[in-house]
Parts: structure tokens; sequence; C-alpha cells
């Protein structure tokens, strides 16, 4: 793997998530400076092509783009999310999103665009309405996790939700009779989960810990096993595969490539690593290897990967250095 | 707890300091590079500030030499304390006293762990959870509130009659 580009952009402090627009032509930055920049190519260099006016009071902790690509949404430490949006040449605050108790630590939108799902250290997911006028309505209050809720992530295709919590586990919400309800707990972590990213299917979901390791989860249907007549239609998802002793510290973030089936991961021992699915990996076995390390691909922790959309092999990475790096990687023949 | 004003552990055992830091020609010596050791650690820490006795750490044994680890080429410090009683509710301000501290002097590439003497704290693990995870860690250090008391556990100590 080849590093393209590293460049600050957080100075002095660290740049907690990063985010690509869903064509792949800007990067969103946030960090413990209050400031979201985004990114953009310019010939051969990264320039910063907007930076937001102050949204937010303390550290804004990650951003998301809106599927259309024309919102972005930030989640911050102040408990607000705010929603921006483009006005002319200016990206400006269009709503507040106020209700939980303190630091809100993740933001995502729902494949639709017309969900938005946040989580906060007071143990709850909020799910939020869209509708036509832009108004965003709170429609659900869900308190199923019994700690601080690190990370919220849509389904790529369904209206289903996936959270990971301090309380080492990992929870599913589906919509039932107007309410969201947590439909399944994975557990199997022994540390605060940090991160959870899907693949391009949704029937696979990974999870990242500080337990020091990637866990793959698969949704099985009951109905396709044999010899179990079970009444539930609700699929169990189960944990195939494990990844151990490739991290020396926290794993904080997850990305799974939905192009290539890559999966990269961000670790707090400065390591980026991308894991690739073995060719006699079956659905009966999930086989991943290490096909690429890079020890001190940042200074300090390494916070977040992110896969860019389109050009297939394309990470970019952020750290506790304020630095963003961009990489190139190749897969080995 | 009953009282505001009632102390958790109000009669604590003292212990002697350690002496200071006896010189060697070798660190001395400019042209030999003087990896950073345990010893270096203990001193950054054993000045703190106890938040409920105008004592150090060190007074009271919650950070000894000997529960300081250092490994300067792999870039990391791990420190264990002790506190006084094990249902000191100060613990976790304790320990988020001596991570400042060491974020605040160390290089930024080293990796510090702090955590309880393990068998001496009621909530040793939940304590020990919370000061692991630097996301709290950075939430907790923005509320202005818990920063102005960690900061007055690291302000170094006015002499005794210069006390007002």
């Amino acid at each position: 793997m080849n590093i393209l580009h590293k460049f600050s952009a957080h100075p002095d402090t660290r740049c907690w998530y990063v985010a690509w627009n869903p064509t792949g032509t800007l990067l969103a930055s946030c960090g413990g400076d209050r400031a979201i920049r985004i990114w953009a190519r310019e010939g051969d260099s990264w320039e910063c092509r907007f930076v937001l006016p102050e949204g937010h009071q303390r550290t804004i902790r990650k951003v998301a783009w809106s599927p259309c690509g024309n919102y972005l949404a930030s989640a911050s430490f102040d408990a607000t999310t705010c929603i921006w949006g483009k006005k002319g040449d200016d990206f400006e605050c269009l709503t507040v999103l106020e209700g939980h108790e303190n630091e809100v630590k993740c933001v995502s939108w729902a494949p639709s665009g017309s969900l938005l799902a946040t989580c906060s250290r007071d143990k709850s997911v909020w799910v939020w309405e869209v509708d036509e006028e832009d108004e965003y309505e709170c429609v659900s209050v869900v308190n199923a996790h019994t700690q601080d809720v690190k990370h919220v992530v849509w389904h790529p295709t369904k209206e289903l939700l996936a959270s990971a919590s301090y309380d080492n586990t990992v929870r599913l919400y589906k919509e039932e009779d107007d309410d969201w309800v947590c439909k399944a707990t994975l557990e199997g972590h022994t540390a605060t989960v940090w991160s959870l990213a899907f693949d391009s299917s949704g029937q696979r979901l990974a999870s990242c810990s500080d337990d020091r390791t990637v866990k793959i989860w698969k949704e099985c249907h009951p109905e396709d096993e044999q010899g179990e007549g079970r009444a539930s239609t609700d699929p169990e998802w189960k944990c195939v595969c494990t990844l151990s002793g490739f991290h020396s510290r926290t794993v904080y973030d997850v990305a799974w490539c939905q192009q290539t089936g890559l999966l990269a991961t961000a670790c707090a021992d400065d390591g980026v690593r991308v894991f690739k699915e073995d060719s006699n990996s079956d659905c009966h076995q999930t086989i991943f290897s290490l096909s690429v390390h890079i020890p001190k691909a940042h200074n300090q922790d390494v916070n977040c990967v992110a896969w860019h959309p389109k050009e297939a092999g394309l990470l970019a990475s952020c750290s506790d250095d304020g630095e963003i790096a961009i990489w190139s990687y190749q897969s080995e023949t | 707890m009953s009282g505001g004003t009632q102390l958790d552990n109000e009669n604590p055992q003292i212990f002697q300091r350690s002496g200071e830091r006896l010189w060697t020609a070798e660190d001395e010596d400019e042209d030999i590079a003087d990896p950073i050791d345990d010893r270096e650690i203990f001193d950054l820490i054993r000045s703190i500030n106890d938040p409920e006795h105008p004592l150090s750490l060190e007074d009271l044994n919650v950070v000894e030499q000997m529960r300081v680890h250092v490994s300067d080429p792999e870039s990391t410090v791990t420190v264990e304390f002790t506190p006084t009683i094990p249902h000191c509710s100060m613990a976790t301000l304790i320990g988020l006293s001596i991570k400042v501290k060491l974020l605040r002097s160390l290089p930024s590439r080293f990796k510090i762990d702090v955590h309880i003497t393990p068998g001496t704290h009621a909530s040793e693990d939940a304590v020990n959870k919370q000061l692991a995870d630097k996301e709290r860690v950075a939430a907790a250090l923005e509320n202005a509130q818990l920063l102005e008391v960690v900061n007055q556990c690291l302000a170094s100590k006015l002499p005794a009659n210069l006390m007002p």
C-alpha cells in the first residue's frame, strides 16, 4: 500500500473522523478544534475547499454525508447534531437537533435519506425522520444499551440500524408498530465496541473493539438451518470470524470497501491494516488474512479509516496527530 | 456518602518521601542520550496533590516508583496507582490527574496507560475502563469545572508560609 498524500487537517488537535461524500469528490473531516473542513483533490495535492462556520461549542466527534450528497450532519460533544447544507458557495447550518443529555458520539443517514440516527453517552439511540421540507422530527428514543453508545450505522439497503457501545455489545434495531425496537444483541467482545461496518450486501457486519479484535457477524435465517423449526422470522446474527492477534491496542475503526470487499482497520498502535477474504472462504467458514500492515501509518493513534466510494483501493485515514493520510492499495499478484 | 465536607479517608497514613534523583556523570554528559526512565516518570507524578488532603500522591503512597514502568524505545508508559481506601470516590479523579500530567509532559509518541493497582479498589474495572477511554477523557477535559479540579491537583504547592 502506497501513501499518496499526508496533510495536516486539524493542527494542534486530534482529527477524529473523515467521511467521503457519495461521489468521492469531497472528504469532510472533524476534530477537537470544533472545526469541520472539507477537502478536495486539486491536481496533485489536497486543498481545503470549505471551512464550515462555527456551529458547535465542543469537539466534533463525527460527520456523515446524506446519501444525496447535499447535506452533512455533525455530531458533537456539545450534545447537539447539526445539519449543514450548501447555500451558494458556502455551507450553512440548516438545523440543530437537540435532545441528547450529553455528548453525541455518532450520526448516520439511512440509505433512503429520510431517516437519521444519533447516539450518545446518555445511553440512548435516537431515530429522526426527515420530511420533504427538511424538517426533522424524533420518532423514537431507544434505551437498549446499558452504557455510552459509541457508534450507529445503517444497513446499506434496508431500514435496519446497528449500534456499538461501551457495554461491550452491538445491537440491531427495526421499526415495529411505529416504534424502533432492539431486535438483536450481539455479545462476544470483552471490551468497548468502538465502530461497525456492513459489507456491500448488508449480510455481514464487522465490529472492532478495545479488546483488540475485529469480529465479523453474519445474518442467519433460522429457516435456513436444518432441523430447527423456529417460529421467529427475525434473523439471528452469529459471529463467524474473529481477527485476533493482529492489533496491539484498541481498534477504533473498521471500514468495509463496498467494491473490493477489503476490510481496513484504524488502531491505537498507530497502524493501519488491510484484511482480505480468502478465496476458499465460504458461507460456512469465513477466513480473512492480513494483506497489508503499515505499522507507523501516523505518528499517533489512528482514529478512522474510510474507503473511497468509487475508486477501488483508495483509503483515507486520520489521527490524533491532526493529520489525514490518503493511501492506495494494490492487490498483490 | 454523608455530609458534604466529610472526607473519604479522614486519617490517612503518611509515608516518607523518596529523596531527590541522584545525578550521575553520564546524566550530565551532553553527548549521551538519556532515555526517559521510571524515575523520571515518577518525578513527574509524585508531587501531584491529593484531591482531599494537603498532601502529595507520594506522601500517601498512592504512587510509587516500583509501580511505574516506562519503555523509551517502545514509547510506552504504564502507571499503577493505589487508592488509600478501597471505596475512595476520588479514584477516577486521581487517575485522570496522573494521565493529564503525563499527556502534558511527555512527547506525543508515548502511549500512556494508567490503572488502579490490582485488588486495591472496589470499582477497579469500572475506573480502569473509564481512564482507558480516550473519548471520555477528552470529553471530561472539555468540562471546565472538572478541568479546574484536575488543574488544582496538578498545581505546584505553595510553601506552607505562603499559604493563605
